[in-house]
């Protein structure tokens, strides 16, 4: 064992300039992946925004009075069971199971939109409460942050609804197993900024 | 072994071939993520921790759910084909270290140094 160890420590290895170039779906997933920690750093800059202005309520409502953090449970439970419901229609997909994708697909749609039916009326609600984004700089920061989490769901949901179509008109062929690789891949990204957004917004700012 | 089963780099959201596995992974990762949530929720919500320390609490059961998001829904493992994914998501997550932690460090500083304001203009 450790001598097949060293023998590929010293030679060209495959992904290192050996076996030449990765296959497709190697190369077309890493460079999303890419765009994906680019799209994090982007959000950063969101998080920071959040985090230096949060204090700032301008004796407006502070996030304290604002938020219903059932609402948020609800609303992450949501998003967990769709990210769940991807990876297992990502599956289907894989094993050619193009109508178990399909219901799979419908649940993770279904569950997208509920979690952006309850993020818009909570936005409304506060809106009409006088708490809109222009109130203070902390009600600002707080509909950009969590608004472009909202803005990405919407897009996801688009997405979604291209890839069935697609798996539909196409069928299963290889370069539609791609974007659905792509698609679960930023869907489940999601859920990773939402963790993020739950934590930093309302967790310690219902305190 | 591993490096003459998988010839190339993986990358991330890429599972192997056994499917029962994975089913079992996406399984095991969502009741992780949901108990990860319900602790956050309970966390901040009751007097289980020392109050100071709920912040700092709940940043490490974020982290905690956020390595479990990507261990078994994204696929990222901490092999030899995976190292491309985890050096990109290392860059990353570095240069969202730096945006963070500076933005707060600067504003903090400007705060102490600003002169005292009448009334609440500090607001």
């Amino acid at each position: 064992m450790s001598a097949t160890i060293d023998t590929v420590d010293t030679e060209l290895v495959p992904g290192r300039g050996g076996g030449g170039p990765a296959p497709t779906r190697t190369v077309v997933a890493y460079g999303f992946w890419l765009f994906i920690v680019s799209d994090i750093v982007m959000f950063s800059g969101l998080f920071a925004a959040y985090a230096v202005l949060s204090g700032r309520i301008a004796d407006g409502p502070a996030g304290s009075e604002l938020f219903d953090l059932r609402r948020v449970f609800i609303e992450t439970m949501c998003l967990l069971l769709s990210s769940y419901t991807c990876g297992l229609g990502a599956l289907s997909a894989e094993r050619r199971q193009p109508s178990r994708f399909l219901i799979l697909s419908c649940f993770t749609f279904a569950l997208g939109a509920a979690f952006l039916f309850i993020e818009i009326s909570e936005f409304v609600g506060m809106v009409s409460r006088g708490a809109g984004p222009s109130r203070s700089a902390f009600l600002s920061a707080f509909f950009t942050l969590v608004g472009m989490h909202g803005a990405h769901v919407t897009a996801g949901l688009l997405w979604l609804t291209y890839m069935v179509a697609q798996v539909v008109a196409k069928g299963l062929r290889p370069h539609v197993l791609r974007r659905l690789l792509c698609f679960s891949l930023f869907w489940h990204a999601l859920d990773i900024i939402w963790i993020g957004v739950i934590t930093v917004v309302y967790l310690m700012g219902a305190r | 072994m591993d490096g003459v089963d998988h010839p190339y780099d993986r990358s991330p959201g890429v599972e192997q071939q056994e499917s029962t596995a994975n089913f079992l992974s996406y399984t095991v990762g969502l009741g992780f993520a949901v108990l990860l949530t319900i602790a956050s929720f309970v966390v901040s919500q009751t007097n289980l921790l020392w109050a100071p320390g709920i912040p700092v609490g709940l940043i490490v059961l974020a982290f905690a759910q956020i390595g479990v998001h990507l261990v078994f829904f994204l696929h990222l493992g901490s092999g030899a084909d995976h190292t491309n994914n985890i050096l990109a998501l290392g860059f990353g997550l570095l240069i969202v270290f730096l945006v963070i932690a500076g933005s707060c460090w600067i504003i903090a500083d400007l705060t102490a140094n600003m002169m005292p304001m009448s009334g609440n203009a500090s607001h």
